[in-house]
């Protein structure tokens, strides 16, 4: 493994670490603050400064991990659950209903993403948890393309022909060498998606669709720094900071699973 | 007909069906909410609507059914896009309102993006120095990993309250588009570069390539005269796709910047569930997106001659 | 002076390790050779032996992780080996001359031939425009592309392997080097264009002088072409010297080694060379049928079994595989194109058919139709007596049993996530023999059969190398106990040496478990050694067919004479009389 991809890894360990066990990083209340403490500068004290409500930023940011990686896990899941099936049985059947499922993706593709989770909320309303799922659909057609492009590339293979050549039966020969082997980059693309939903829920929360305040949301985090960027640049520059470097790191780690299989 | 005009043929028609089919889609979500509380939000007397502009509004959402989905079409196919529950206008007037100061921001983004990653790509690719090529190869992750919306407010911390060298407010219209263009830019061409550094290397390592430096030729010549050509079909279709996300773009961009335009719209109409808005919005972009790529593909047999076909 | 002297050139390749700390791994040692002006030398050797690296640093393009750590590179006295890339551009094109292994890629596809080759004119400045268009033209005449006006205009993709190998040639010759190098360039060809485009340098080389260094894993082509021979292993020179004394008494082991394993060099059926007690009753047709009768019927002697061709009763040898006129159409925009037209044979059993044709000629597809992994437009496959067509489900399943399949790309039919043990295993759960340790047992004894240790069981197949994967493949194939195996080019992806013990151990396979083979080459030289029946495809349709004596003998039909002419060592052969043709003279006096 090369330093970049242990870097990468640590980093995703210490905020899901941040999720779980936020206590154990600071003490300080996310929620209610210390108004005589209000707008102070990083320092010592407060590694990230305080908000306008004199509140720790770090403690809202360990805090806020929870929302953003949680959302960003249903994100994942409802994507790859939904699109990797779609993808296997396009893939594996073949014939119209294949085209069916393919023509499906591409009306899904000609929207952007942001527009479909958008037209997702106007239907659920905002929320945290409906955030997470507009999100989520707006990757399905992502991966229903790369799994049935893989799953095509795998069954034309010599080895999986000879599977069915030596008597393998359908659902054995998928299950035991088109699955594994299509699988990897999959997983490549679920990984870097963890990264593009981390920043997906971040904007929607940026623009006022996910959780409310004062819940100390990533996105939301930002957006009530807006207000002070002549005074605390800290309030807007550090929580996004924590987010390329999350995302940063879900893309190296999406990296290094594709290549390993090269 | 020769085998080229039926392929344009086909994937005109291909395109056509994507159009009808995510308009359908989307008109079949957006109208879960019934026809009649749509009629009753018109009415309330805040809106400030004449009882004509009502009526006007009552024929257009009056009828139910099947019915009302192919007048629905017929509308769009006219360009005439419903009423905004929101304003009570016209949603094709609003569109119309936002649409020229959008065009203008996602024009100038997506050439600025394009610049962006030609600069990083084939710099990456010509440079010597093992360390300089290594950090722009970063560049592009580094791109796509920044949210939108924290770029454009870092870019004003810097630029207006820190340097002072862009006025937050007021400003020569190129100052007032200087900031969004760059924030629109940035994500936007991270793919692209991407793509296109790839495509190089692998052209690169395409075996005519020894052939060609083996008649003498100089790195230049043969990054300029054979790699990039044939880097170009893949870096194109990557650039088509991102039109997509030009729109969504503005949605953040606006937002952030104040600027009135299209996906400043999309915002206000989320907000308010403003379904119609919504629904133009999202048929506009699936629109953009499917002419462009139609575009790149009726485009591809120009630059690959393996793909022109043989006139009949 | 030498036109090129080489001396002491070492070669290393950067790799990363398992922490991404780079080392480097030596490709080639301290090589040292020279080519005199206008005559041809062959780097000889298998892969991973160096050759290609060495004719990549002569001519300055090493692969970028490739690093030249030593020695000198002398282009008529002048040492290049310190110069730098900007230098080396004079020397490329002008003096040097690259004609490349891959036809079919060497060739910017989105640029039209003609430009490519005026264009090693330009970046030397040799003419204007319209000068280097008449001499494009006159290039691609010489190098015997017809219409050259025409051709100059058209695309890569628009010509065939051979005519693009010429375009490579012209773009080569263009400023007629003193030295062009020629690396693998026909390998990737059939083997009646390969002669054709060997000749073709053969001619421009008389014609101007120039020298050749040709890179080539072909022992029979080295001989046919070179006047003298560098012979490498590992990255080092095993000999050196006159083609013709190296043939005649090869000082090194490695090199009397090759030489036996060459299959054009090779003596015929030395793999069915029956051993001296046999020998007598095995000579003749006759005998050895009714030698058989006395024998085991299931364990045949393989020998080659002339009886049907020679028109004398088959005795008690039925046929295992009978293909009656089989035909596969396709469609190829609207018009139907015969992949297979009306092909027949028989198979006997226990014996080995060979299927030999050029690209193209529907070999692969006669034998996909009789694996049933293709469904025949019409016509008849029948094995072991049971009709293939129309079978499904069960019955299907149990055909499979019967026959198996080597694939060509030992690389490409293993699946890369299985370790060795389930690979092999895996057709026995699917046909449900056995219980676990039964079958583990099973895999055990065959992978012993194939000559493949334990130790490989828990191993992936990228940690094997070529051969040992093609063990594993037949390990596999033979597992549910078939009647019939079809090798589809099953050696051709081998170096000679892996060729020569895969050929060996898959003749006695067949002794032992009385085996028939259905074997699909495009190589005329391995089908000798192995097949006793031959059917010479070309176009779709079987041109002739007989048993592997009479056809390299007397060959009938004038393609099968073209292909026999083209096999390369052919005429070196020819001239070893004292050497390998011993089992051929001695063929010959039994059949007198």
């Amino acid at each position: 493994m090369r330093p970049g991809v242990i870097l990468s890894w640590a980093l995703i360990v210490l905020v899901a670490l941040w999720a779980l066990v936020p206590g154990v990083f600071t003490g300080y209340d996310p929620i209610s603050g210390v108004p005589a403490e209000k707008l102070r500068a990083p320092g010592p004290g407060h590694l990230f400064g305080t908000d306008a409500v004199g509140r720790d930023l770090f403690a809202r940011v360990v805090h806020g991990a929870v929302h953003s990686l949680s959302g960003a896990f249903v994100a994942v899941a409802v994507g790859l659950v939904l699109g990797t099936l779609l993808g296997l049985v396009a893939g594996s059947v073949r014939g119209a209903l294949d085209e069916i499922v393919m023509r499906v993706v591409d009306v899904l593709l000609s929207v952007p993403g942001l527009l479909l989770a958008l037209t997702v909320i106007i239907l659920l309303g905002p929320g945290t948890v409906n955030v997470a799922v507009a999100v989520g659909v707006g990757s399905v057609a992502a991966f229903a393309r790369l799994a049935r492009s893989e799953v095509v590339r795998v069954r034309r293979t010599d080895y999986v022909e000879a599977a069915f050549g030596s008597g393998g039966r359908f659902a054995a020969v998928l299950w035991r060498h088109v699955l594994p082997n299509s699988l990897v980059p999959v997983v490549a693309l679920a990984a870097l998606q963890f990264g593009v939903a981390i920043l997906a829920i971040s904007t929607l929360g940026f623009l006022g669709y996910g959780a409310e305040p004062p819940t100390p949301e990533w996105g939301l985090l930002i957006s009530e720094g807006r207000n002070y960027l002549a005074t605390a640049w800290w309030l807007t520059t550090l929580p996004g900071t924590v987010v390329v470097a999350v995302v940063l790191a879900a893309s190296r780690i999406s990296r290094s699973i594709g290549r390993e299989d090269g | 007909m020769s085998g080229s005009a039926r392929y344009l043929l086909s994937r005109a028609g291909q395109a056509a069906l994507v159009l009808w089919a995510a308009f359908t889609a989307g008109y079949v979500l957006l109208q879960l909410l019934p026809g009649d509380a749509i009629l009753i939000k018109f009415q309330n007397p805040e809106l400030g609507l004449s009882p004509e502009q009502i009526a006007e509004i009552r024929s257009y959402y009056g009828t139910d059914g099947p019915g009302a989905y192919l007048h629905t079409l017929l509308g769009f196919l006219r360009g005439d896009f419903g009423y905004s529950i929101d304003t009570g206008t016209p949603v094709a007037e609003r569109l119309a309102e936002g649409l020229p100061a959008t065009a203008k921001l996602a024009g100038a983004a997506f050439a600025l993006a394009v610049l962006i990653a030609v600069a990083v790509a084939f710099a990456s690719c010509h440079t010597r120095l093992k360390w300089i090529r290594g950090a722009l190869q970063a560049v592009p992750s580094l791109f796509v990993s920044v949210p939108a919306f924290w770029l454009g407010i870092v870019l004003i911390q810097v630029f207006s309250f820190r340097l002072r060298l862009v006025p937050v407010i007021g400003g020569s219209e190129v100052q007032q588009l200087l900031l969004p263009v760059l924030t629109l830019a940035v994500p936007i061409s991270a793919p692209i570069a991407q793509i296109l550094a790839r495509s190089l290397d692998q052209v690169r390592a395409q075996p005519f390539v020894p052939v060609v430096a083996a008649k003498g030729a100089s790195s230049g010549w043969i990054l300029w005269r054979h790699v990039a050509r044939n880097a170009l079909p893949p870096t194109l279709t990557v650039a088509g796709l991102t039109f997509g996300e030009l729109i969504a773009g503005s949605v953040v961009t606006e937002t952030v910047f104040g600027r009135n335009g299209v996906g400043r719209l999309t915002e206000q109409a989320v907000n308010a569930q403003d379904t119609p808005v919504l629904l133009a919005v999202v048929v506009l972009a699936a629109t953009v997106f499917v002419l462009v790529n139609l575009v790149v593909d009726l485009l591809y047999p120009v630059l690959d001659p393996r793909l022109r076909r043989v006139a009949a | 002076m030498s036109l090129l002297e080489v001396r002491d050139l070492t070669v290393s390749y950067a790799r990363r390790g398992r922490w991404g700390r780079p080392h480097a791994r030596p490709a080639v040692h301290g090589v040292s050779f020279t080519v005199e002006p206008g005559e041809v030398v062959a780097v000889v050797g298998e892969s991973g032996s160096g050759k290609t690296t060495t004719a990549q640093a002569v001519i300055g393009l090493l692969p970028p992780n490739g690093r030249l750590d030593g020695g000198e590179i002398l282009l008529g006295g002048a040492d290049i080996a310190g110069w730098s890339q900007r230098r080396l551009q004079t020397v490329r094109g002008a003096q040097i001359g690259l004609v490349p292994q891959d036809p079919a890629n060497s060739l910017n596809p989105v640029k039209p031939v003609g430009v490519q080759i005026g264009e090693a004119l330009r970046i030397h400045r040799r003419g204007d425009r319209r000068t280097i268009t008449r001499r494009v033209v006159e290039l691609l005449e010489r190098v015997g592309l017809p219409d050259p006006e025409v051709r100059a205009r058209q695309y890569p993709h628009e010509l065939s392997g051979g005519m693009r190998q010429r375009v490579l040639i012209a773009v080569a010759v263009a400023l007629e080097p003193r030295l062009v190098i020629a690396d693998e360039p026909t390998s990737a060809l059939d083997v009646t264009v390969q002669r054709r485009i060997l000749d073709l340098i053969d001619d421009l080389r008389a014609e101007s002088g120039t020298a050749v260094l040709l890179v080539t894993h072909d022992l029979g082509v080295a001989m046919d072409r070179s006047d003298r021979l560098v012979v490498m292993k590992d990255g080092r020179i095993e000999e050196r010297g006159a083609t013709r004394a190296v043939l005649d008494a090869p000082q090194a082991a490695y090199t009397a080694r090759l030489l036996r394993d060459a299959p054009a060099l090779r003596a015929p059926e030395l793999l069915f060379a029956p051993t001296s007690a046999t020998a007598e009753t095995s000579a003749t047709a006759e005998t050895s049928a009714t030698a058989e009768t006395a024998r085991d019927a299931r364990t045949p002697r393989a020998v080659p079994v002339s009886t049907r061709a020679s028109g004398v009763e088959d005795g008690p040898r039925e046929a295992a595989v009978v293909v009656r006129d089989l035909v596969k159409e396709y469609r190829a925009g609207g018009r139907p194109f015969r992949a297979v037209d009306g092909v027949s044979f028989e198979v006997p059993r226990g014996t080995t058919h060979a299927l030999v044709g050029e690209s193209g000629s529907g070999k692969t597809t006669t034998a996909r139709m009789v694996m049933r992994l293709a469904e025949p437009t019409s016509g008849s496959v029948a094995i072991g007596g049971v009709e293939t067509a129309g079978l499904r489900g069960a019955r299907l399943r149990a055909l499979r049993r019967d026959v198996q399949l080597v694939y060509q790309n030992p690389y490409g039919s293993l699946d890369p996530r299985q370790s060795i043990a389930d690979i092999v295993e895996e057709p026995l759960r699917n046909f449900g023999l056995g219980d676990r340790p039964a079958r583990r047992e099973r895999v055990r004894d065959l992978l012993d059969r194939v000559a493949l240790p334990a130790a490989l069981l828990g191993r992936r197949p990228r940690e094997l190398s070529g051969g040992q994967r093609q063990r594993v493949a037949i390990a596999r194939a033979l597992v549910p106990g078939p009647r019939v195996v079809v090798l589809d080019e099953a050696v051709s992806a081998l170096d000679v040496s892996v060729q020569a013990q895969i050929l060996d151990l898959l003749g006695e396979l067949q002794r032992d478990l009385g085996l028939t083979y259905l074997f699909i080459s495009h190589d005329l030289a391995v089908v000798r050694q192995i097949s006793h029946t031959v059917s010479v495809m070309s176009k779709g349709r079987i041109v002739e067919s007989g048993t592997t004596r009479q056809l390299f003998e007397s060959p009938g039909h004038a393609y099968t004479r073209a292909l026999l002419a083209a096999v390369p060592g052919t005429t070196a052969r020819t001239t070893r009389a004292g050497q390998v043709t011993r089992a051929e003279q001695a063929r010959q006096e039994v059949t007198r």
